[in-house]
């Protein structure tokens, strides 16, 4: 019997591109997906479920499935599409009842966990490099590190508790890609990029293919404990604008929600909670570890910056973006089970 | 400082010849940087530029003369430590800008992670050279660059005392930049730094407006009080006095430990602190018995 993988948080890009380079592996026999709206990308024998965001429906289909390795992608690394309870309801919660569920279970060997390096936080008083070990020197203020730091508490006492299940946190830098949507890459496509005048500091980005490829090596390898995902490279903030070829906002430092609201609240420019320690600090993060287990990155932060105005340059002079793949479950499931098809499932718009 | 040296060039021309052999397997991610800013956020042009604007106040202002300049090693790491006096202390860009010049080649300065709250000034601090004191920054640029960093053990006490307790160094912290040391597998050079102290006498402190405006301490300047008429209050506040610098670099310590130990013995950490800050102690007075008078030197 092949590998049998569930996904959680098929609807965000990483959950569904991840179902679809696994698909690609003949070892792996069947692939489950579960998220609270429809995937993004074309799959083609993933089966896809829809749950609430809390996952209270985990536990049932991970007994009936018997699958081997959860990947848990469906946390929320960003606030700028989350409001504060639903936050709390998908990362913490969902992390429980996903626990609950895989530790419940015989068959689940592997899990792996996407988190982010959003629990590191961002102060003066950081080191200018995080590594796994690293202790956190400022308190968690925001509901989405509060949230996150509780979910990997219980991911490591989940660890501590399950020693025959391999468990991988993997925790990712910012992630930038034409695909992701965040605070960030928002004003990148609109070619401006907000800064605090008077600081400049700098960050690491991971390019979305990076994100994806991280994981499923995670799923392929032996991989346990924490490892921390970012591109190569520490670039300053004022520089990832210019390689974005963005114009400069500059916002004021202090009180800078009040001062720059019409800017905020108008949509021209969008800040989140988040990102504004980020704007002022920085984050730096050793991503050696993950390396040393022969992980390799295919973008520097740079690099993914690059790729990313060059993609977004392509968006703007077409005038339209990409054709979006619309998940139809009834035609989906006609072609996934119905006896009538008897040939290629696949359409051809790939 | 501009020009890359020797070591550098033969780095380059290594990880060329790694790349061309990773070729076969997986290619090295491509870089779009366009800046040179560092990893600590130290930009060499705009250290340079900077370096431009203070030579003529270290070469004519304060005459910076060196001592023992030798014993600094021109390649592999080490923490330099020095003592730190004067109201806004000028004992860390000369020492930093010295040992550019002289030696060409750069010095992180370790200071306390308050200067990260600034607005442009913070920014140009770490655009110069200056990096948050935290253990695991000094042992990135010690142990994994090999690079030169500078500390200031006495921190915020050593530049907040008053002209009276002048050239008594303070408790040297909890001997931290030891473990360090230890830790990186670096020696320890000390520098005894005579001059500082008259740039810029601090005659009194205002607590009450320190504690207000959230600063380690406000002091009050005989720069202050002497140049307010000619200069107005602000310029006053930053202009140094003319006295003059002498520099001397004592015999480095290596300590016979193991590097990258989880734990080192208290008692040795806290007495080789101790042996090092007597070291610059009795240097200092050295220097002060020879010097003829504060300007001149």
């Amino acid at each position: 019997m092949g590998r049998r993988i569930l996904i959680t948080g098929i609807d965000t890009f990483w959950g569904s591109m991840t179902a679809k380079s696994f698909e690609a592996d003949p070892t792996v026999e069947t692939i489950i997906g579960l998220g609270t709206s429809d995937p993004k990308v074309e799959l083609e024998r993933t089966e896809c479920l829809r749950a609430d965001h809390s996952y209270s429906i985990v536990s049932r289909i991970i007994k009936s499935t018997k699958v081997d390795t959860v990947m848990h992608t469906f946390m929320a690394t960003e606030t700028s599409a989350f409001s504060g309870r639903m936050l709390n309801e998908n990362n913490v919660i969902g992390t429980m009842n996903l626990l609950a569920a895989v530790g419940g279970s015989p068959s689940v060997k592997k899990l792996i966990v996407k988190s982010s390096s959003l629990v590191y936080g961002s102060s003066p008083q950081d080191p200018y490099f995080f590594d796994e070990n690293s202790k956190r020197p400022s308190l968690p203020k925001l509901r989405i590190e509060k949230s996150m730091i509780e979910a990997e508490s219980y991911v490591k006492d989940f660890a501590q508790d399950n020693p025959h299940i391999t468990v991988t946190l993997l925790r990712f830098s910012n992630v930038i890609g034409e695909n992701v949507t965040t605070a960030i890459t928002k004003n990148l496509k609109k070619r401006i990029l907000p800064y605090l005048f008077g600081f400049d500091p700098s960050i690491h980005l991971i390019d979305e293919e990076d994100v994806v490829s991280a994981l499923v090596f995670a799923a392929n390898s032996d991989l346990e404990g924490i490892y921390n995902v970012a591109g190569d490279e520490r670039v300053p903030w004022s520089e990832i604008g210019s390689i974005a070829a963005a114009r400069p906002i500059p916002l004021f430092a202090y009180a800078t929600n009040l001062i720059s609201a019409p800017l905020i609240k108008s949509g021209i420019v969008t800040i989140t909670p988040e990102l504004m320690d980020l704007m002022k600090y920085g984050r730096g993060i050793n991503n050696t570890k993950i390396k040393q287990t022969g992980f390799s990155y295919k973008y520097t932060t740079s690099a993914a910056v690059a790729k990313f105005c060059k993609l977004n340059q392509l968006r703007i002079n077409l005038g339209r973006a990409k054709p979006e793949y619309k998940y139809q479950k009834e035609i989906e499931s006609f072609f996934k089970h119905s006896p009538a098809v008897i040939g290629e499932s696949t359409t051809s718009n790939e | 400082m501009e020009k890359p040296t020797k070591s550098d060039q033969i780095k380059s021309v290594e990880s060329k010849i790694v790349k061309l052999v990773d070729k076969v397997g997986d290619n090295e991610p491509e870089s779009y940087r366009q800046s040179d800013v560092d990893r600590w956020g130290r930009s060499e042009s705009i250290r340079k530029l900077t370096g431009k604007l203070f030579d003529p106040m270290y070469t004519k202002y304060f005459r910076a003369e060196w001592e023992g300049l030798e014993k600094i090693p021109t390649k592999g790491g080490a923490l330099l430590v020095s003592n730190h006096a004067g109201a806004i202390p000028p004992d860390a860009p000369v020492i930093m800008h010295g040992i550019e010049k002289e030696l060409n080649r750069p010095v992180y300065g370790l200071a306390d992670f308050w200067f990260r709250t600034l607005p442009i000034a913070g920014t140009l601090w770490n655009r110069g050279g200056g990096v948050p004191a935290h253990p695991s920054n000094a042992y990135g640029i010690l142990h994994d660059d090999q690079q030169l960093a500078l500390v200031f053990p006495e921190g915020s006490k050593g530049p907040s005392k008053l002209y009276k307790e002048r050239y008594q160094l303070r408790r040297f912290g909890r001997g931290g930049f030891v473990e360090i040391a230890m830790k990186s597998g670096v020696p320890i050079i000390p520098i005894a730094v005579v001059g500082a102290e008259e740039a810029m006498p601090i005659l009194t402190k205002l607590p009450s407006i320190s504690k207000a405006l959230n600063l380690p301490y406000f002091p009050i300047t005989l720069n202050q009080v002497l140049l307010t008429p000619f200069l107005g209050p602000i310029l006053a506040s930053v202009a140094y006095l003319p006295a003059k610098f002498k520099i001397r670099v004592l015999d480095p310590i290596h300590f016979d430990v193991p590097p990258d130990q989880a734990r080192y013995s208290k008692t040795k950490i806290l007495d080789e602190s101790e042996n090092i800050r007597l070291r610059i102690q009795d240097a200092i007075y050295d220097m002060l018995a020879h010097r003829k008078n504060p300007w001149l030197g």
